[in-house]
């Protein structure tokens, strides 16, 4: 079944590029839904069913640890993969992800083969005809 | 370690692969400089992001908007004929890249750092200053023909510094 993908990132830059780059992907992806902070990622979680998000940790009002957290700690959603895509490479932030619970970390600047890499075995792979 | 020489190559480094990664550029590297002075006035766009923890200080990005255009077209592979939401929003993200590669290349020597969200100035005839700055480091790039300036100014913070060598406030760290 193709999967609903979330992308969380403060840059609408950088979600026109992860979302391009999903698409090249190969895997089964059926919709991709964007949110620019944490708060706004899980108003529109509680609207539409997700199978994996994406988030930046460095985000206002609600940062990408705290979003995780919140994923975690909520029977309806603990189950959904986060994957962090983010520019802190520090060994801090990233033992807290991990320690949270995240499915995975890429470090920005990142390449299409990178994203994939990480989400082979998360998602499915396309049909094909 | 001099801290001058490791924030330069951190710098040449971090911008050479994020325009590599995701502009698939390759810029040259030109002059790099320190300066004390406010800086001239200056035209087009310039990034900010603040930097803090146990140093703290700020990194910038300087372009023209003809350059901030062009950055824009290769990052996001539309077309950005003039310096709109998207311009800004892309050289916003560059620049958290390239000094967020920074930050974490210097965390290994100067402890746990943070980063603020970027801000982006588009305008004419402006001058900047980070206040209670001593030093900027500067590297320019060439993009062809194009300037690009990216720059560092970080000092220890106060009391953490203090607080981390004791009786000793040298640090063979400082610039």
């Amino acid at each position: 079944m193709d999967s609903d993908v979330l992308v969380v990132d403060d840059s609408a830059a950088i979600r026109k590029i992860l979302t391009r780059v999903l698409r090249q992907t190969g895997l089964a992806i059926q919709t991709i839904h964007e949110a620019g902070d944490g708060q706004d990622a899980l108003a529109l979680m509680a609207q539409h069913r997700i199978d994996l998000v994406l988030s930046d940790i460095n985000m206002p009002k609600m940062d990408g640890l705290q979003l995780l957290a919140s994923l975690k700690a909520s029977p309806q959603w603990r189950n959904i993969p986060v994957v962090m895509i983010t520019t802190e490479g520090g060994e801090t932030k990233v033992a807290e992800a991990v320690k949270l619970g995240a499915a995975g970390y890429v470090r920005k600047p990142f390449t299409a083969d990178q994203i994939k890499e990480k989400l082979v075995g998360i998602l499915e792979p396309a049909a094909t005809l | 370690m001099n801290l001058h020489n490791a924030i330069v190559e951190s710098l040449i480094r971090s911008t050479a692969e994020v325009f590599s990664t995701m502009l698939g550029s390759k810029l040259s590297s030109g002059e790099t400089m320190i300066d004390t002075t406010t800086s001239e006035p200056t035209d087009g766009v310039v990034s900010f992001i603040g930097i803090a923890g146990s140093w703290a200080g700020t990194g910038s990005l300087t372009c023209s908007p003809a350059m901030a255009c062009r950055i824009c077209a290769a990052m996001l592979m539309t077309e950005a004929p003039s310096v709109n939401e998207d311009v800004l929003d892309a050289v916003a993200e560059l620049t958290n890249m390239i000094i967020g590669s920074v930050k974490t290349d210097l965390e290994s020597e100067l402890g746990p750092l943070g980063l603020s969200i970027p801000t982006v100035v588009f305008g004419r005839n402006f001058k900047t200053r980070s206040a209670g700055t001593a030093e900027w480091i500067y590297v320019r790039f060439l993009w062809d023909e194009d300037s690009l300036l990216i720059k560092m100014c970080l000092a220890p913070s106060e009391k953490t510094h203090a607080i981390h060598h004791g009786a000793n406030p040298m640090c063979a760290l400082e610039i």
